[in-house]
């Protein structure tokens, strides 16, 4: 692959990332609120984002830039196994239905603004506010560091080699999403997802022609599979179990992550997160669509260094120059997008669960905005720093251990809007099984989130999220049953 | 909390669950439509067939917030 620059791609790419930074500190003024000075104005965008804003900003902050690289990396990679990202993004829309308006209810009734606040509101236990809040912010940091693999990628193709483009592009996103909070994510995922969209619906109309068909792309990589004797059109029997248990498990562990909650928590009510359900599911044509990229990109006989060149090596050898440049800036501000909103997530967890628990209680509504904003920056240059510094198979393995870790989240957050049969300790208790196991089966497996498991016939594999999930409810369940109820203490 | 006026609707949203965390049933090749093998085109189709279904919910309970 090529790596020379071309001047009318890096001028469309720029063009657009001017446009955008532009975008991002004019949203300090977009629906102005009486003050910016208030984690609720700042974190959250004053929870007033109707059905479109929030359709754009969820569809922008879920389907991330790691999202477009990686998934069809994957599947070039490893063919169907690699398609689990499709039934996942489609079964989490009607738990997102069923789950997040009552959710949405509760942190609106109290004003709570992270999954932490919800728990300690729910149990009035410092200690589960702490390990839902830590869980949250360890298993976002590498996936705010995964953006810049993504963003790196498309910086590849583009000619543009070294940490400094990378660290200019984050640190003027880190400038406006200071000034400005949710509200420039929140106005920049408009134009990114609009370019994105105009990117996947002229790649999936015009590559396949270039390429023979849908029949010959299919055709292609299955020779290419069957050369290389690894990866399949079709699941191999062995990996039923792993796929449906990925995608079940990886569809819960989704709206546990801060940075889609907080997308939940920004909206102006349980209806919009309900149109949203319905209209969401957009984004998954769109994923499954893109995903198919890695079956074209063997129709193309690309030849990489490494899979996730992927989609910028098919953009660059099938489209003119300046419509690639347009597809990378696509990506490379879809980016932007979740690094923002996650590092905003972050920020409010730690203010909230941690800055105002433990130093400062009696912190003033514009002291929680100021140390939330201060956060947002030292999160996002953590990222810069882990991705400069460490190999990226760090960052990588991390995001998917963070994967399991928030799903152990769900039931101390969720099982509390149902009932109040759940206390803190036996909730804990299961946290910490379903925590410190979940990352030991995945160390033991070789840093493999897929746990091998033969009863007595053939052996098959299964997401060790799930299993963990499942030792956690198991574990608080006991626990609750065993330890009696100390005299009532609900905050 | 919301009324739904009737929640026999919610249960629709239980059948993508069905038709999608059951892999054997759809991990075939025929019959191929437009190119794409039946395991690729089952799976797309869901994407609109889950929709749909969540709308009829949400056009069959009764919301107050």
């Amino acid at each position: 692959m090529t790596t020379d620059i071309n001047p009318t791609a890096l001028a469309v790419f720029i063009f657009f990332f001017v446009l955008v930074t532009i975008l991002g500190f004019v949203a300090a003024r977009w629906r102005k609120p009486e003050t910016l000075a208030h984690i609720d104005e700042w974190g959250l965008g004053g929870r007033s984002f109707g059905t479109w804003i929030t359709w754009f900003l969820v569809g922008g902050d879920f389907y991330t830039a790691y999202t477009v690289i990686a998934v069809p990396a994957l599947v070039y990679t490893v063919g169907a196994y690699g398609f689990f990202a499709l039934p996942y993004t489609i079964v989490v829309y009607p738990f997102v239905f069923m789950v997040m308006p009552v959710l949405w209810k509760r942190a609106k009734d109290f004003g709570y603004v992270t999954a932490g606040d919800v728990v300690h509101g729910q149990y009035g236990s410092r200690g589960l506010e702490l390990a839902v809040a830590a869980t949250g912010v360890i298993a976002t940091m590498p996936y705010i560091a995964l953006q810049l693999v993504g963003m790196t990628a498309v910086l590849k193709a583009l000619g543009l080699h070294g940490e400094l483009p990378l660290a200019i592009a984050f640190i003027v996103l880190a400038l406006y999403t200071y000034s400005a909070g949710l509200r420039a994510p929140a106005l920049i995922a408009f134009v990114k997802d609009i370019m994105i969209y105009i990117v996947v619906i002229a790649a999936v109309a015009l590559i396949p022609s270039r390429l023979g068909g849908y029949a010959n792309v299919f055709a292609s990589a299955d020779e290419a599979f069957q050369a290389r004797g690894s990866g399949n059109l079709l699941l191999a029997g062995n990996q039923y179990v792993a796929y449906a248990t990925l995608a079940l498990g990886s569809a819960l562990a989704a709206f546990m992550y801060p940075h889609t909650l907080t997308g939940i928590f920004a909206s102006n009510s349980g209806n919009t997160i309900r149109k949203n359900a319905i209209l969401l599911p957009a984004y998954t044509l769109l994923l499954g669509l893109l995903a198919l990229l890695g079956y074209m990109g063997h129709a193309a006989n690309l030849k990489l260094d490494s899979a996730t060149d992927v989609v910028p090596a098919l953009f660059k050898t099938l489209f003119s120059s300046w419509f690639s440049g347009f597809a990378f800036a696509a990506i490379a501000i879809g980016a932007l997008v979740p690094a923002a909103v996650m590092s905003i997530g972050a920020a409010n967890l730690f203010t909230r669960n941690f800055w105002k628990a433990y130093v400062n209680p009696q912190v003033s509504d514009a002291g929680e905005a100021k140390v939330a904003k201060m956060t947002s920056l030292v999160v996002k240059i953590g990222a810069l720093l882990v991705i400069i510094f460490l190999p990226t198979q760090f960052a990588l393995d991390l995001q998917l251990l963070g994967g399991i870790w928030i799903l152990q989240t769900l039931p101390a957050l969720v099982f509390g809007l149902y009932t109040n049969w759940f206390r803190a300790p036996a909730l804990l208790a299961g946290w910490f099984v379903g925590f410190f196991g979940g990352t030991w089966l995945v160390w033991d497996a070789g840093w493999k989130p897929l746990h091998l498991i033969s009863l007595g016939g053939e052996p098959f594999t299964v997401y060790t999220g799930l299993l963990a999930l499942a030792a956690n409810i198991a574990v608080a369940v006991a626990v609750n049953a065993v330890v009696p109820a100390r005299t009532a203490v609900r905050a | 909390m919301e009324k739904p006026r009737s929640k026999a609707a919610l249960w629709l949203l239980v059948i993508p669950y069905l038709g999608l965390l059951w892999p054997p049933f759809y991990n075939v090749r025929e019959p191929v439509m437009f190119g794409f093998p039946f395991f690729y085109w089952y799976q797309l189709l869901w994407v609109p067939i889950t929709a749909t279904l969540t709308w009829i919910a949400y056009r069959s309970t009764r919301h107050d917030d």
